[in-house]
């Protein structure tokens, strides 16, 4: 489904990704694991187009790079932030229904049970009003009701308890059972066990692309080897 | 002449429905309401606990409008201020006492359509009453040409455990050139929320001018303006609070964001003339929050789209 060949990103004159390739498969789980600075961020951002890059970016076998944003979600792929903007004046519900493909008001109570959410959530605001949880939990609903081929999440696993942490890895599953992608970016192995694959990155390199269990031996082991 | 007013009533009350009013309630015994055309009342509604007086003065009209003391306004009292023609000046005085116990709330559309070079002057005394409360909410449409001057002034004061909260919008057309100055001084436990949220576009120039005096103890006010510039607009915000009473609270919280060319000017001022008074402010001004405008394109919408989505919850 997305083929990432040879891909850099540079910012501020800085090489933060360099020369990474590699693949995420239709249906799959695909964990993108790096300690802090490692360049996950960057890398998840240039696929959705933000920075801009060298290299390649094949998503369903069309050359994406070029694209605006837009365009690539348009094609198929998103990305939740890690920090999920906050929007003055604009309730849930109307946020939801931006990027819903089914927009009937009980599809958008369903999901919004999915993620760990009282339905009157949906009449508050997408502000300050709202916990540092429950917004992240609105960003996922937000991409569950878009049906993406691809949905980029970053570190969905952040400042969240064991509790949220369980509900927020079923919803993943569940995504996966919906038919889409996920590529999920943690600094933390915890998630590794819902993966089906998983990549390590490391100072901007890939220094491991494989199946989970090989992965999380080896981000055990030495989880930045490059780095001194 | 009937014939005229009643031309010039139905094009208005046209204008009024489609900036939102409810024209129903201009019609209806049950609703206090007044329409001004120009110089000229062309119809007036006092109700059981409401009386409007109005006459047409030398240079513009002066309306009076008491709220009956312990009389809590059910329905909302409709305005519709407007001038038909392209050019023109508007002069409204006003006066508004919410006599002791009392509630209302207006709702107060003001319109022109055709403007090339009008100019709007509303000057308005308010009253609040002791207990009494006034809610103030007024929507502008000034046509498509930006050739309207708008310039409401309004000072109010507010008795022990009043309230008085107001609106001033202006979301569709053009704002053309506006001149807010609102002064409002609040007694004993009394509070107020002044609230300002314009778009403005072209040429359009916009200053606000917004004073809170809290001189009761334990008064509380707020002053809240959120803009949206575009193209070569300007503005200029000044919110002050200035705490006098003991106990007293005032916020000054204001949010611009420009584009294209657009420049914007705020100013918080807070002041406190008593150590156990407390005001604050916030303001921001800049592009559209990229963060924000990150998410919507990361959702499929356009750029336009986005900002569109952006601007409108600011204002709304």
């Amino acid at each position: 489904m997305l083929k990432v060949e040879n891909l850099t990103v540079v910012r501020n004159e800085k090489d933060i990704v360099k020369d990474v390739s590699f693949n995420v498969g239709y249906g799959e789980i695909h964990l993108l694991l790096g300690v802090n600075g490692s360049g996950k961020t960057t890398l998840a951002q240039a696929i959705m187009g933000i920075y801009p890059c060298r290299g390649k970016i094949i998503f369903e076998g069309e050359d994406i790079t070029a694209l605006p944003i837009h365009e690539r979600a348009r094609r198929g792929i998103t990305l939740a932030f890690q920090e999920p903007a906050r929007f003055e004046g604009l309730l849930v519900k109307d946020y939801l229904m931006l990027s819903a493909k089914d927009k009937r008001m009980g599809r958008l109570e369903e999901v919004i049970k999915m993620v760990g959410l009282p339905k009157s959530i949906l009449f508050q605001e997408v502000g300050e009003n709202l916990s540092g949880g429950e917004r992240k939990r609105v960003e996922l609903a937000s991409v569950i009701l878009m049906e993406p081929k691809l949905a980029i999440l970053d570190e969905p696993d952040s400042g969240i308890d064991m509790l949220s942490f369980r509900l927020i890895s079923e919803v993943i599953r569940k995504m996966k059972d919906m038919g889409t992608s996920v590529m999920l970016i943690t600094h933390s192995e915890d998630m590794i066990n819902i993966a089906d694959r998983a990549t390590i990155l490391c100072s901007g390199k890939v220094i491991a692309t494989g199946e989970r269990e090989e992965i999380k031996k080896l981000f055990r082991y030495s989880p930045c080897p490059l780095r001194r | 002449m009937e014939e005229l007013i009643k031309r010039e009533y139905e094009t208005l009350v046209k204008y009024y429905e489609s900036s939102g009013g409810n024209s129903k309630a201009l019609i209806s015994k049950d609703y206090a309401s007044m329409v001004i055309n120009g110089d000229r009342v062309l119809a007036k509604n006092s109700t059981e606990g409401i009386i409007i007086d109005a006459r047409r003065i030398e240079n513009g009209v002066h309306a009076v409008i008491r709220i009956k003391k312990e009389y809590k306004a059910k329905n909302p009292v409709h305005l519709c201020f407007g001038m038909l023609p392209k050019e023109g000046r508007q002069y409204i005085k006003t006066e508004i006492f919410a006599e002791e116990d009392s509630e209302v709330r207006f709702i107060a559309h003001c319109i022109f359509p055709n403007a090339v070079s009008i100019e709007h002057v509303m000057d308005a005394e308010v009253h609040v009453g002791k207990n009494a409360k006034v809610e103030y909410e007024e929507v502008h449409y000034h046509g498509k040409s930006g050739g309207v001057k708008v310039v409401p002034r309004t000072r109010a004061i507010v008795d022990e455990n009043g309230e008085y909260n107001s609106s001033f919008v202006v979301k569709s057309g053009r704002a053309g050139m506006v001149d807010i100055k609102y002064e409002v001084r609040l007694g004993e436990n009394a509070k107020s929320m002044l609230v300002t949220k314009i778009y403005a576009r072209e040429d359009d120039y916009v200053k606000a001018d917004e004073s809170i005096y809290l001189e009761g103890e334990y008064s509380s006010g707020v002053i809240k303006t959120r803009m949206a510039l575009r193209d070569r607009a300007r503005s200029e915000v000044i919110g002050k609070t200035v705490g006098i009473g003991a106990y007293s609270r005032g916020h000054v919280d204001c949010t611009e964001i420009i584009m294209d060319e657009a420049e914007a000017m705020a100013s918080p001022v807070v002041m406190a003339k008593n150590p156990k008074a407390k005001v604050t402010h916030e303001a921001a001004i800049g592009s559209v929050d990229k963060k924000q405008l990150l998410t919507l394109l990361s959702r499929g919408l356009s750029e336009e789209e986005a900002i569109d989505i952006i601007v409108s919850g600011l204002l709304k």
